[in-house]
């Protein structure tokens, strides 16, 4: 079970809310380099999974590893501080703070993968390239920006901290389309440095940009796995598990 | 018949111009869409029509009569009704109570009848839920359903007091694709058959093209195009500052037959 190749392994994941069971013995792996889209209905548990891995759920069982550790029984910020970088789909942008400011908030030491290779080093200046709406903001406080552009700047945020492995919770609900796809070009670029990305995500155009597999939830169980590609071409799956 | 005429609206926050002389028509029984980039000022123009902001300058005429500056409640009285983007329904009370209460307020008889809600108005609040496909959870909690069904109890709400105007943030928001298409040819078969004004905001670009009758686009404040779908999805500056190259969205839908 244990691929040296993967660098996220979720096993019999289970989640709860108060007293109500949400996540049932999901398992999922994401593979470095790799983009796996969660997909499925509203409530399905897309942004339970996330939260669950990042351990932001009161109560949960199952196991979580990130490049071969058990990272169950840590807490969100040490898991935060191995690599795993966590996109909210509610931004958490600080609105005082200028888009400057909030990008220095998520500065972290450069990291590495577990072979020794080093992880993608961001910079103001190389986020300001991928997201070049922000470059021209520096000064504005996050509170004054537009909601597309609080997206990028929460995934830049996210970036500073030089992570492994990117969640990203919804990035595309929302916001403008052209803004979507510029989006999706960050998240491609992402890809070609090496990172990982786990992402939910209902447009499923968009997770066709980005993604090489997909995960299909409905009622906190995995239904369908496979690749982007395949699920493209399986309307029955489509119409029965995303309502299309 | 023009039931909503916007003139040289404009609304400034801290010397921002939020909106910047907007002006545009609607008549009876068409389907506007105010499409643009997040911080265009869609909701500043919402909120000045609904009553929620106060325009700094222009006028806003609905049936002829200036209604800018009034309270929401006198808005909503002379007929014009209004959905969020985010669904707002009494959660813990049941769905036809829900209607009732809108129909109550309607009826003027909000504080008179504390004691017999549940059985005011019963028959008219039904036939709503009917028209919406929401009559067999008349009875349940508004909070036991999917996020899709109360959408379409909070328009059956915004339809208790005849509207000749409806304002729908994002009437489809946070729905699937086949919700999506079946929440806004609902709309469109309500809001038609009654000859009922719609202007709303959505970002879900297959639901804009397949079902608006007209599209206006806002971008920094200001109008920069209006046409039907064709001639905004080839505009150029709208590809620009809004829809990309539309690698993002489906093909639109043809409209589902009536």
């Amino acid at each position: 079970m244990n691929d040296a190749h993967d660098i996220l392994e979720v096993e019999n994941l289970t989640a709860w809310y108060g007293s109500a069971r949400v996540l049932f013995d999901l398992t999922l792996r994401v593979g470095r380099g790799e983009a796996v889209a969660l997909m499925g209905r509203n409530g399905a548990g897309k942004s339970t999974t996330i939260k669950a891995v990042m351990a932001l759920m009161a109560r949960r069982s199952g196991t979580v590893r990130f490049c071969g550790r058990d990272i169950s029984r840590l807490r969100p910020y040490e898991i935060a501080r191995l690599g795993l970088g966590f996109v909210p789909e509610d931004r958490r942008v600080f609105s005082d703070l200028t888009v400057a400011e909030n990008l220095d908030v998520g500065r972290q030491p450069p990291r590495q993968f577990p072979d020794g290779k080093p992880a993608p080093l961001w910079t103001e200046e190389g986020l300001y390239k991928l997201f070049p709406n922000l470059a021209g903001m520096v000064n504005r406080r996050g509170g004054q920006i537009s909601g597309g552009e609080q997206q990028m700047l929460t995934v830049a945020r996210t970036l500073m901290g030089n992570p492994l492995l990117v969640l990203l919770d919804e990035p595309s609900e929302g916001i403008a389309p052209v803004i979507v796809e510029r989006m999706a070009n960050a998240i491609s670029e992402l890809k070609k440095a090496g990172l990982s990305v786990l992402l939910s995500e209902q447009n499923i155009h968009f997770a066709e940009l980005v993604c090489d597999r997909a995960c299909v939830l409905e009622k906190g169980q995995v239904q369908w796995q496979g690749a982007m590609a395949e699920l493209m071409k399986d309307t029955s799956v489509q119409r029965a598990l995303l309502s299309m | 018949m023009t039931v909503l005429v916007v003139r040289d609206l404009s609304k400034s926050f801290g010397g921002v111009r939020a909106v910047d002389g907007v002006s545009f028509e609607i008549g009876r029984g068409e389907l506007l869409a105010l499409i643009g980039p997040n911080g265009a000022g869609k909701s500043t123009c919402f909120n000045m029509i609904g009553g929620q902001l106060r325009p700094d300058a222009g006028d806003v005429l609905f049936e002829g009569r200036s209604i800018a500056g009034l309270r929401p409640r006198y808005i909503w009285r002379r007929g014009v009704g209004r959905t969020f983007q985010i669904a707002a329904t009494f959660a813990s009370m049941t769905v036809i109570e829900n209607v009732q209460l809108a129909l109550a307020s309607h009826h003027r008889n909000l504080f008179g009848m504390v004691a017999s809600l549940s059985a005011s108005r019963r028959p008219k609040a039904k036939e709503l839920l009917v028209q919406v496909g929401m009559a067999d959870a008349a009875d349940r909690a508004c909070r036991e359903l999917a996020y899709g069904d109360i959408k379409r109890v909070e328009l059956a709400i915004a339809l208790a007091n005849d509207p000749r105007l409806l304002l729908m943030d994002e009437p489809t928001a946070g729905m699937a694709p086949r919700e999506r298409l079946e929440m806004i040819t609902l709309i469109k078969r309500l809001v038609t058959e009654r000859g009922v004004a719609v202007l709303f905001t959505e970002h879900s670009m297959d639901v804009v093209f397949a079902f608006a009758d007209r599209i206006i686009v806002l971008a920094r404040g200001a109008l920069i195009a209006a046409g039907d779908a064709a001639a905004i999805r080839d505009n150029a500056q709208v590809q620009e500052v809004y829809l990309g190259t539309g690698k993002t969205y489906a093909a639109p839908a043809p409209p589902a037959p009536p």
